[in-house]
Order: structure tokens, then C-alpha cells, then sequence
């Protein structure tokens, strides 16, 4: 069974605005599922109507098999939701915040206390946890917001934007909590700018862009279309002009510092050899950027030229 | 595995938002809880204890007596109205709202969540109200059911009513502008310092179209056995309004008006 099925979705909004446009969408249970898409693509509305806090214009959503729109209580069950602002009351307690969730999904509360004490623990709020929650720094809000999901066991959490303006160390500890979650048959689908996230983490993929799915597939194939990547270089000397190889595109950035754009057809070899031959003694090399970026970028920008 | 939703989730859940909205109640007694309670010993000191006296007998009884009912209904008016337009239109505010609008509760059940939250705190505020007026005018109960019934409608009634107030409301002026210009003229024109027996012909019709006046009376004769209206027309009166309300702000929360987009 299918954790999501969407089916034809489209909402227009009251200003006119048309944020979905007939989408459909596969997550299958257990999925680690990214959901990308520039701002305003509609990935918000998509999880707003997932999570019943819009109503769609026409389309259905199901939730394991349970349609949101016709068994809105039983698919709300299922579901977790890390929104991407925080909503909880700032009046009140991380402890308080969590119990009472629970109860809002039936969670007796001597468990709820039980489960919130664990999630707290495992997200390190436990010693926030009698603290004024406006106290807390923006990534403690965050990891709050996913104890606060998760306290009743929901079997499809939806992240959007979790990691939004959270420290490294913070969202590594992050990710693995989730990445624990969803080695215990949570299913997760997630929304991120931080797209080395979505290409680590997550097993598939789909883009979204005004309003439309415009790519919907595992990331693995969707790696396997980047046909160029780019390497940045680090030269023992300074250069004063470039070598023109063939095939390859080479861009000095500063006067030790090259990068490199290179078919996956290409053998790097060559471009060692052809260096070395211009005599430039290469130091170190690193990938440029994320190739998932690239190639979202590369989407998103053909999609625009196209729907222009 | 998630739970299954039942009748035992929903049981779940309205205890919780009555636990959440008792514990915030509570925990800003100050705010909540005394200011009332200072206010209306003023009215009992001023009207009652110093003009009071002046004034004499109002509907057969001393003034200071005929006025307790009146200032009792008034705080449980005002406390019912303005806890839930206050609770529900924060949570909207900061948009903590959400944490029920994505759980598996029904709108009736929020709804009664909330609702039992401002009777909880009228009912409170009307009991400490009633110890405070004892000590002026000594502790009078000449029915209880009709009292303690009474009370709880108004209450009801009035907390649907702040409900709805609090579903359109855009910003914090938006809650204040009905308890201002509707209920406190309303409330002070409806019989609580007065007996509407004393207005003169048009202006006792008149009186007679304000729906507080009846509770005010009604509340009146729960504690002191006197009415200047029939108990049938005030419980009939207080039912429709309340299914009617109840009608209305399941409506509104069903379509998601002012909450979904």
C-alpha cells in the first residue's frame, strides 16, 4: 500500500492564485521522499491539503488508503507534521506542548507524559523541558516541532523545511533521529533548500514547479542525467592564462583557483595530462557544488523557458 | 503504528483541550480570574453599601440584594465572551490552532473543548463574584437548579457567541469591538441595577427585546425568588440561542472559515 496517493489535485485560491494544477503523486510506504520545488511551486499547498490545513479545489488525497478529503479523522492519524514555521505556543512548556498533542490524537496521558519525556531526551530538550518555550534558540523551536510530531507515532511524518536556519551540528543530529525514524518503518517525505540533504537522505524524488510535477522518479536515475559536473582545483603557482582543452571548459575564479566542467563521457585524465603539459601543478579538487542542485536548477530553469 | 480513531480519541482529545484551557486560565489568575472579583466588589462597595442606601428598596428588596444577580450574570457574560474570543483568537493568532486543525478531532469536539474552557471560568468567576457578595448582602439561594441552570446556559451561550466573534477576527482590536459596543450596553441596560418594572411604557418594550434582561431575571429569581419575566420564555430563549450558536459555529469551523485556506 502507498503511504500518499494524490490524484488529479488543483487549488486555485480566493485571489485567483492557481497553486496546484492537477497533481499526482506516489509515496510508497517506508519511502525516504524528497519534494523539491523554487518558492512558490506549490510544495506548501501540496502539504497543506496532505495535512488538512487547505482545502483543495478539486483532486484527492490519500493517506494509506484513507482519503483526506472524505475520512479527514482517520488520515489525520496517520500523519506528523513539522511545519515550517513554528506554531506552537511560546507560553508554553516544550513538555506541555508535547503531552498535549498526544491527547489531541487519543494518546492516554500518563503514555503521552512517558512519550514525551523519550522524544524530549532523544532530540536533547530534556533539560528545556519545564523551560518557557519562547526560550528556546530557533534549533531547539525546530527539534520541538518534530517531538511534537511524533508523539503519536504517526506513520507518514511530513518535514517541511525542517532544517531551515539550523547550525550543521544541530541538523546532522537531526537527520539521524529521522533517519532512525524511517528505519523503523516511518515513512517520510521532505521539503528542503538544502538540497545535499535531499540527496543523502532520501530514496526518491519529485520536483515541483508552478504548480505541476515536473519530475517524479528515485534519485539515483535523476543523478544519472547530470551528464557534467564540475570541479573546482587548486594550483600550487599562480597562472596567468589557461591551456584550451577539448570537451572541457576551464574558468579561472582567482589566480590559484580553477573550475572545471567535464562531460561523465570524459576521462579526468586527460585533463590532468594536459595541465601538467601547461605546466600547472594541481594541490587538491572537490566537487563543486551538489549535483542534485544542478540538476534542479537545470529542471526548474527549463521548466520556466518552457511554460514562458 | 498510529492509533485508531474512536469515540475514545475524541474522549482523549476534549479532555485535553479543557486540561489546556483550565491550566492557562489558571495560570494567569491574575488576568483571569481577580480582576473581575476586585471590579464587582467595587459595584457592591459604590452601588451597593453607599448609593444603595440612598436608593432604598428595588423590586421589593434592598438595593444591595436586588443588585448581586445582576453583577454575577454581568462577570459571567463578560468572563464566558471574553475567554474564548481571547484563547481561540491567540491560538489563531500564533497559529498554534494548527496543532488541532491537522489532529483527527472533529469540529464539535474543539468546539465543546473550548466552550468548556469559558464556562469553566465563568463558573468561577460567578462563584468567587457570589462569596464576595455574601459578604455584603449574605448568602441567598431560593432555587438552584434554576440558578445553577441558568448560569451554565448563559455561559454557554455566550461562549458560542465569543466563538464566532473570534473565528472572524483578523486582529486583537476585531475582539473587543462586540464586548464595547454590544454587550456592556446591552448587559447594563438589562436589568441589573434596575427593575425593568420601573421603565415607562416604550422603554419597557424595549427593554423587554434585550435578551439579558431575561437572564439577568431569570438568575434573579434562581437566587432570590423575584422575576420581572416568565423562567419558560428565559429557558426557551436560552436554548434556541444556544443551538442556533452551536449551528452556526459548526458551519464555520466545518468550511474552515477565517482557519483554512
Amino acid at each position: 500500500m502507498n503511504a500518499l496517493e494524490v490524484r488529479q489535485l488543483r487549488k486555485t485560491y480566493k485571489n485567483g492564485v492557481e497553486a496546484l494544477k492537477g497533481v499526482d503523486l506516489d509515496v510508497a510506504e517506508g519511502d525516504f521522499f524528497a519534494l523539491l520545488g523554487p518558492n512558490g511551486a506549490g510544495k506548501s499547498t501540496l502539504i497543506g491539503i496532505i495535512s488538512s490545513l487547505v482545502n483543495a479545489s478539486s483532486g484527492e488525497t490519500r493517506v494509506f488508503g484513507t482519503s483526506v478529503q472524505k475520512q479527514r479523522s482517520q488520515a489525520m492519524a496517520e500523519i506528523g507534521l513539522v511545519p515550517q514555521e513554528v506554531n506552537f505556543n511560546q507560553f508554553e512548556k516544550p513538555f506541555d506542548i508535547v503531552v498535549n498533542q498526544a491527547g489531541y490524537y487519543g494518546v492516554p496521558r500518563a503514555l503521552a507524559r512517558e512519550r514525551a519525556e523519550r522524544y524530549l531526551n532523544q532530540l536533547g530538550l530534556w533539560d528545556k523541558a519545564f523551560k518557557m518555550s519562547r526560550t528556546l534558540s530557533g534549533g531547539m523551536k525546530r527539534r520541538l516541532l518534530i517531538a511534537r510530531a511524533m508523539v503519536h507515532h504517526p506513520r507518514l511524518l511530513i518535514l517541511d523545511e525542517p532544517t531551515a536556519g539550523v547550525d550543521i551540528e544541530i541538523r546532522r543530529s537531526m537527520w539521524r533521529f529521522i533517519e532512525e525514524i524511517n528505519a523503523a518503518g516511518t515513512t517520510v517525505i521532505l521539503t528542503t533548500h538544502y538540497l545535499e540533504e535531499a540527496e543523502n537522505l532520501c530514496k526518491n524524488i519529485a520536483i515541483i514547479d508552478q504548480g505541476r510535477i515536473v519530475e517524479d522518479t528515485s534519485v539515483k536515475a535523476l543523478l544519472s542525467k547530470l551528464d557534467v559536473e564540475t570541479f573546482v582545483l587548486d594550483l600550487r603557482e599562480p597562472v596567468d592564462a589557461l591551456p584550451v582543452i577539448d570537451g572541457i571548459e576551464l574558468v579561472q575564479m582567482d589566480a590559484t583557483t580553477l573550475e572545471a566542467s567535464i562531460p561523465k563521457s570524459r576521462s579526468l585524465n586527460r585533463l590532468f595530462r594536459q595541465l601538467e603539459e601547461s605546466g600547472m601543478e594541481v594541490v587538491s579538487m572537490r566537487n563543486k557544488a551538489n549535483r542534485l542542485e544542478e540538476l534542479f536548477v537545470r529542471m526548474v530553469n527549463l521548466d520556466g523557458e518552457n511554460a514562458a | 503504528m498510529s492509533e485508531k480513531v474512536t469515540a475514545t480519541t475524541y474522549w482523549i482529545g476534549y479532555k485535553t483541550i479543557v486540561i489546556k484551557e483550565v491550566n492557562r486560565i489558571l495560570r494567569i489568575w491574575a488576568q483571569t480570574l481577580i480582576p473581575p472579583v476586585i471590579t464587582m466588589s467595587l459595584y457592591f462597595v459604590i452601588f451597593g453599601a453607599i448609593i444603595g442606601r440612598r436608593v432604598g428598596e428595588m423590586g421589593g428588596m434592598p438595593y444591595m440584594d436586588f443588585i448581586v444577580p445582576g453583577l454575577i450574570m454581568l462577570s459571567v457574560i463578560t468572563n464566558s465572551y471574553g475567554n474564548i474570543t481571547s484563547s481561540f483568537f491567540g491560538a489563531k493568532f500564533g497559529r498554534h490552532v494548527e496543532e488541532l486543525l491537522v489532529s483527527p478531532l472533529p469540529p464539535w469536539i474543539i468546539l465543546a473543548g473550548y466552550v468548556s474552557g469559558a464556562v469553566f471560568r465563568a463558573l468561577a468567576v460567578g462563584v468567587l463574584v457570589w462569596l464576595v457578595a455574601g459578604v455584603f448582602s449574605g448568602f441567598h439561594m431560593h432555587n438552584a437548579v434554576v440558578t445553577f441552570s441558568v448560569l451554565l446556559l448563559t455561559a454557554v451561550v455566550f461562549s458560542l457567541a465569543g466563538f464566532i466573534n473570534a473565528i472572524y477576527a483578523q486582529k486583537f482590536d476585531d475582539i473587543s469591538i462586540i464586548p464595547t459596543f454590544v454587550l456592556q450596553p446591552l448587559t447594563y441596560l438589562g436589568g441589573v441595577f434596575f427593575s425593568v418594572s420601573l421603565l415607562p411604557g416604550i422603554a419597557q418594550q424595549l427593554a423587554l427585546a434585550n435578551p439579558i434582561v431575561y437572564m439577568v431575571n431569570a438568575f434573579r429569581y434562581g437566587l432570590l425568588g423575584v422575576t420581572d419575566v416568565a423562567l419558560w420564555v428565559t429557558y426557551l430563549m436560552m436554548v434556541g440561542f444556544a443551538v442556533t450558536l452551536f449551528f452556526i459555529c459548526m458551519t464555520l469551523l466545518t468550511r474552515g472559515v477565517g482557519l483554512r485556506s
